[in-house]
């Protein structure tokens, strides 16, 4: 789970982080009154979105005046913020962050991620911020400092203190670094996050360490402990079709093509995707109900499907195991009798008594294709496209 | 032999009276498993399915020399429940549970490294449909009627597409030595590499079918391991190729993060490790039975 910058920015600063004075608006008014409040002569402008590349993609606007806030708020509130992350339909910007413009001096990396390959937490950090962490391994690779804390024990002085002073951080400053980077290890692994970046994180022409723009990602599994950070999440960043997913226990990831798909499992469902590929089609989504693909699953997966404007066949893929196939033929049966699908549907049963399922799915008066293997249903959904 | 769990397995399971764990547990013992009990704290003493259930872990393998134990605890409980069995004496611990959070992985991991090697326990999973040796004895949700016994070793992320694999080499009439999930979770108990060094070291299997997806080290790194040390064939089959970069593809663990977790980059490194790659799914079968016949092998 996402969360914007000003809600990750208030988190880092409750372990100690410093962030620049700001706050958060709904209108131009507010917008002014805050401007105001804040003081001082130079204000930032930030839209928030659940993405980066804010700035590039006119997101971010530095206001010499309350007035000129005012307008910049005016200008972004209500509007879709698309940028090189969002996909061409970019994001609603329904809050805006007003904050205190800062005087940078230098502008740096720090990233912290699990490392899944020593299955401790990773600690990134690089003297070129302000470019994407992907940017930077290219572009300047040798600038990139990495390390791996254990977690038994958490981060140590001495480890944050190195990653200061690689950083070229002054000695007068050290401290105030080697602080800001173990408040973001602790905001990282007391709140089950899964990802912490702060870029830039700067340091300022008045020697203050700033975290000027943060993004952090929550793990989903962890919601049921993490109430105050399931609460920050906004809907509105997310695609409408996947929140309905999420909300009623499906996997879902919208995609550009016009296939849709109903599978049981991920490995299926992603291999399900690959086989459209090589068939010539494009799938409209991911789509795995679960192991079980129970017939109360397989009719939400019939309603989620049928909101997409988009799909023009739909193809079932059910690998049933103990649930038997006779059992999702039936499920498959009475879903389709709840609601009307207008769209060819192809439909592709194995495993257990697959034979009897099949008969179940013919003896009904479902217009459908049948397809054997995953190829077999690949090639008849692509061929139902006309 | 087979790799794990054999005939005679003794078998605990974690989370035996919830409504999950009963009906796992029966089609395990109807398969022939040797389940011997269960463990649900605050129910000890009582009999479930005709056997007992005890409040630890501890009692349990006292009484019962169990050696093995499969998880069906519930998300917020199952870290703990993994720790009691490793504490326990319990050699490999097979979690199926969906939704553990990976910091709760990371602890586990790091709480199981204050054993020595000859009594560490083996963790499978979590998020991952089990293990089954055929014939001998299934550990997991799989349907056991979809595999041959045989000599091919399977371990998957996937359980669904692990299924797929085992039907098309049924249809072959090819079987399976012991066929292994592994979870489709960011951080898990057993890696590919751990089960595939199994796999090289059992007399019984001459071939080894590795079903991974996007994200993560662990399918390139077992990779290596097999061009470095392996004997027998491995051949692979990576889903996700059309899968978004950034997006979690309903597996914890499937995003692309990095360079060499997409799927065509993990099939060019396999390749170059010498692993044989099922160009799609519908062929996984096929593409072991070529490669048994091409090493003589059937």
């Amino acid at each position: 789970m996402d969360i914007h910058e000003y809600q990750a920015k208030k988190i880092l600063s409750d372990f100690g982080v410093k962030i620049p004075t700001g706050g958060i608006v709904y209108s131009p008014e507010n917008a002014e009154n805050k401007a105001r409040e804040i003081g001082g002569s130079k204000w930032v402008v930030k839209a928030q979105v659940h993405s980066g590349a804010r700035g590039k993609a006119g997101g971010i606007i530095i206001c010499n005046s309350p007035l000129e806030v005012a307008d910049a708020t005016d200008k972004l509130l209500g509007k879709k913020l698309i940028t090189n992350q969002t996909g061409p339909d970019g994001k609603i910007i329904n809050r805006i962050y007003i904050e205190e413009a800062t005087d940078i001096k230098h502008e740096l990396y720090l990233g912290l991620v699990f490392d899944r390959s020593s299955e401790s937490i990773m600690v990134v950090a690089s003297t070129e911020g302000g470019m994407s962490v992907e940017e930077i391994s290219k572009e300047k690779p040798e600038t990139i400092i990495r390390s791996k804390i254990e977690v038994a024990v958490g981060i140590q002085q001495f480890q944050a203190r190195e990653i200061a002073f690689g950083l070229g951080i002054e000695s007068k400053l050290i401290s105030r670094a080697a602080n800001t980077i173990i408040g973001c290890y602790k905001a990282f692994s007391e709140l089950d996050a899964t990802m912490v970046e702060v870029n830039p994180l700067v340091v300022s022409q008045q020697d203050e360490i700033l975290a000027l723009d943060c993004k952090m990602s929550f793990d989903n599994n962890a919601m049921f402990r993490r109430d105050e950070i399931a609460e920050l999440r906004d809907k509105t960043q997310e695609n409408s079709n996947e929140v309905y997913a999420s909300d009623r226990g499906m996997n879902y990831v919208s995609l550009d093509g016009n296939i849709g798909n109903i599978i049981n499992g991920a490995g299926l469902a992603m291999a399900s995707m690959d086989m459209i590929k090589l068939a010539g089609g494009e799938p409209a989504n991911f789509l795995d109900v679960g192991g079980g693909a129970t017939p109360e699953k397989i009719v939400k997966a019939f309603k989620l499907i049928s909101l997409d404007t988009r799909v023009k066949v739909i193809l079932v893929n059910i690998f049933a195991g103990i649930n038997r196939c006779d059992w999702v033929a039936e499920g498959i049966v009475q879903a389709l009798s709840k609601i009307e699908i207008k769209h060819p549907l192809v439909i592709r049963l194995a495993g257990t008594n697959v034979e009897k399922g099949n008969e179940i799915l013919k003896k009904s008066n479902i217009n459908y294709v049948e397809a054997s293997t995953l190829e077999d249903a690949a090639n008849k959904a692509v061929k139902a496209l006309g | 032999m087979s790799i794990i769990i054999h005939k005679n397995t003794k078998i605990l399971v974690q989370g035996f009276t919830g409504k999950i764990g009963s009906f796992h547990a029966e089609e395990m013992i109807k398969y022939g498993s040797n389940v011997v009990g269960g463990v649900t704290p605050g129910k000890g003493g009582m009999t479930h399915l005709n056997l007992p259930v005890f409040n630890t872990v501890k009692e349990a393998v006292d009484k019962t020399g169990a050696s093995t134990s499969i998880l069906f605890v519930p998300p917020a409980f199952a870290a703990d429940s993994a720790m009691e069995a490793a504490d326990a004496g319990i050699k490999t611990c097979v979690a199926i549970t969906d939704g553990i959070p990976s910091h709760d992985m990371v602890k586990i991991k790091r709480y199981m490294r204050r054993y020595p090697k000859d009594k560490k326990m083996g963790l499978v999973g979590p998020n991952c449909a089990g293990i089954i040796s055929p014939g001998k004895s299934m550990l997991g949700i799989m349907p056991g009627h979809i595999y041959k016994e045989g000599k091919i070793g399977i371990v998957s992320r996937s359980g669904t597409l692990g299924y797929e694999a085992a039907q098309q080499l049924k249809d072959l009439k090819i079987g399976v030595s012991t066929s292994v999930g592994i979870g489709g979770d960011p951080i898990n108990g057993s890696s590919f590499r751990d089960i595939i060094e199994k796999f090289e070291n059992d007399d019984e299997t001459i071939a080894v079918l590795m079903i991974g997806e996007i994200g993560g080290p662990q399918e390139v790194e077992a990779g290596q391991f097999a061009k470095e040390n392996m004997s027998k064939p491995v051949i692979a089959y990576i889903a996700g190729l059309t899968a978004p970069k950034g997006r979690v593809m309903g597996h914890a663990g499937a995003i692309v993060s990095a360079y060499g977790e997409s799927a065509i980059e993990k099939v060019e490194l396999l390749k170059e490790c010498g692993v044989t790659i099922s160009k799609n799914p519908s062929v996984m079968g096929e593409t072991v039975k070529k490669v048994l016949v091409e090493n003589n092998l059937n």
